[in-house]
């Protein structure tokens, strides 16, 4: 009874939260950019008046949202996003989390991943199209690449900037090496790896739509770029904001988990 | 928890024998503590004022065991000082609380980690603990959301709660504004009073030093040495009514002027001390990495 209250009561204020002043001037933003937008493309204005109006885009999307292949692609793109992301925090944190406590392990690591940090996802491509077998693995691979240096990199930096005193305290107090690492390094390195995947989520989708254009036959991006080549322009504005509304949806889910891992830092 | 009467009033004697620190590499190298001795008696309170910048954070560093010291010896209950331990706890300059546990958490921290007892039993002795500092209604709350006064409190409780023999605070109330700062006085003093626990305290404030203490040990400027060893013998409970007494003035008059002394000597002495201070500042960096 009191739990559904609770329900209740926070769902009300999860409408309260939504539905107020902001909100509706955003949906008044969006509306007149569309009417703008709608109007530019009827008097051809130039520049902005050759992408197809948004009633052009509508009506292809009313055709395009009961076939297959738009569903496959969004299921495709997400499918390599997400493997390449869990991957990367699967090896990634671990090699932060080594680098981070032991001087030994950042010496050896240290410079390889500097060399190979900056060289772009998308630079990988044809090198991972040749030695991985499947052309699904080199695109996730690439994806895995956009986030793992996020992460190692954050988890690196939030080792190193643990406050001492944490740890001496801890020590005094009796913790093991053990009790030290679970209970003081690593809580206190999980907002530096929240700040990590939020960002690398973003570089995930960058990646991953730019190296479908190049070396897939299927996902958003090549979605996007079959209908360029295929001269059909409202599909490549649905393919467009599909991926913008993707990753929207990606980073939500990021923020959501780090909010809930990090219940400490919400409340200041 | 065990309060009045515990084996710790009997124990907690602790001597510090000569002891030395030096920082820096080769010409560099600087000498901030130099054969400082005093004992810390067992069931009272010992103040330890200096000018700031005279290396008080390093002693309780070393007395704590998270820095070696390299001569001299350090000794409780007439066993060795050998790293950190749980027999001698520390209070750090500012909050340390653990930012990512809740308050209740956070104190039963040490418990938790020695082991041997259930979670139920630990929690009530932190809850009782907790209340007696005006804390109680506040377990659940995150450090974040409690203000500078309460936190200082919490940390109070956290190490209270182990029954150390040894209770060191490093300027513990640095920071807070006068309020609060009083307030702050007056529940370290009680809990004192009560718990009876050895405690070293830390600070750069006389009126402070002389209204905690029964012992005062004055630092001399770089390299630290015990310059004076004063009693205070007012009598306890303290109050602070006291603060306007003839003993407590002539005390504090007594006090002021070595410090003024020393205070001059810092001063006269300017660069060395910012190249002092850095290669301190440095060295806890590096052994931060």
């Amino acid at each position: 009874m009191s739990g559904r209250n609770k329900n209740s009561n926070s769902l009300g204020k999860l409408g309260k939260s939504i539905f107020n002043i902001s909100f509706y001037r955003g949906v008044v933003a969006i509306i007149a950019s569309l009417i703008f937008w709608e109007f530019a493309a009827r008097v051809h204005l130039p520049v902005i008046g050759m992408i197809p109006a948004p009633s052009a885009v509508a009506g292809s999307l009313s055709s395009l949202i009961f076939t297959g292949y738009y569903w496959e692609s969004w299921y495709v793109s997400f499918e390599r996003v997400f493997s390449g992301f869990v991957m990367a925090q699967i090896i990634g944190i671990p090699v932060g989390l080594l680098m981070g406590m032991s001087r030994k392990f950042r010496d050896l690591g240290f410079p390889i991943l500097e060399v190979l940090r900056p060289i772009p996802p998308l630079a990988w491509v044809p090198a991972s199209v040749i030695f991985w077998p499947t052309p699904q693995m080199s695109m996730v691979f690439v994806t895995f690449l956009g986030a793992f240096f996020t992460t190692v990199l954050n988890i690196l930096g939030g080792v190193s900037n643990i406050d001492i005193r944490y740890i001496r305290s801890a020590r005094s107090f009796g913790a093991s090496n053990k009790d030290i690492f679970w209970r003081i390094v690593l809580p206190a390195t999980l907002p530096s790896l929240c700040t990590g995947m939020t960002v690398g989520m973003g570089i995930t989708w960058e990646v991953v739509v730019a190296a479908e254009m190049i070396a897939s036959r299927s996902g958003l991006g090549f979605l996007t770029w079959r209908s360029y080549v295929a001269g059909d322009y409202p599909v490549i504005v649905i393919g467009m904001i599909s991926i913008g509304i993707a990753g929207y949806i990606s980073s939500s889910i990021i923020r959501l988990l780090s909010g809930r891992a990090t219940p400490w830092l919400k409340i200041i | 928890m065990e309060t009045k009467g515990n084996g710790n009033a009997a124990s907690g004697r602790m001597v510090i024998d000569s002891i030395s620190k030096s920082y820096g590499m080769g010409p560099l190298r600087q000498k901030v503590i130099q054969d400082c001795s005093f004992t810390l008696e067992p069931g009272k309170l010992t103040v330890l004022i200096g000018p700031s910048g005279c290396g008080k954070t390093t002693i309780i560093n070393l007395l704590a065991g998270y820095e070696e010291i390299e001569t001299g010896s350090i000794s409780i209950d007439g066993k060795p000082v050998k790293g950190p331990g749980g027999d001698r706890l520390v209070v750090f300059q500012e909050t340390a609380l653990f930012p990512w546990m809740t308050l209740m958490q956070n104190v039963t921290f040490g418990p938790r980690m020695r082991g041997g007892r259930n979670s139920r039993e630990i929690e009530g002795d932190a809850l009782s603990l907790l209340q007696k500092v005006g804390l109680g209604d506040f377990r659940d709350k995150y450090p974040t959301q409690l203000s500078g006064g309460m936190q200082r409190r919490a940390e109070l409780v956290r190490a209270l709660i182990n029954s150390p023999r040894v209770m060191m605070m490093d300027e513990p109330f640095r920071g807070l504004d006068a309020m609060t700062r009083e307030l702050m006085q007056e529940y370290y003093i009680r809990l004192f009073e009560e718990h009876r626990i050895t405690n070293l305290f830390v600070t750069s404030e006389i009126e402070e030093a002389i209204f905690l203490a029964d012992r005062l040990v004055i630092m001399s400027y770089r390299p630290a040495q015990v310059r004076t060893v004063m009693e205070i013998n007012l009598p306890r409970p303290r109050e602070f009514s006291m603060l306007t007494s003839k003993e407590y003035l002539q005390y504090k008059k007594d006090a002021l002027e070595i410090l003024h002394e020393e205070a001059m000597k810092a001063f006269s002495t300017g660069t060395a001390t910012c190249v002092a201070d850095f290669l301190e500042a440095y060295s806890e960096i590096e052994e931060k990495k």
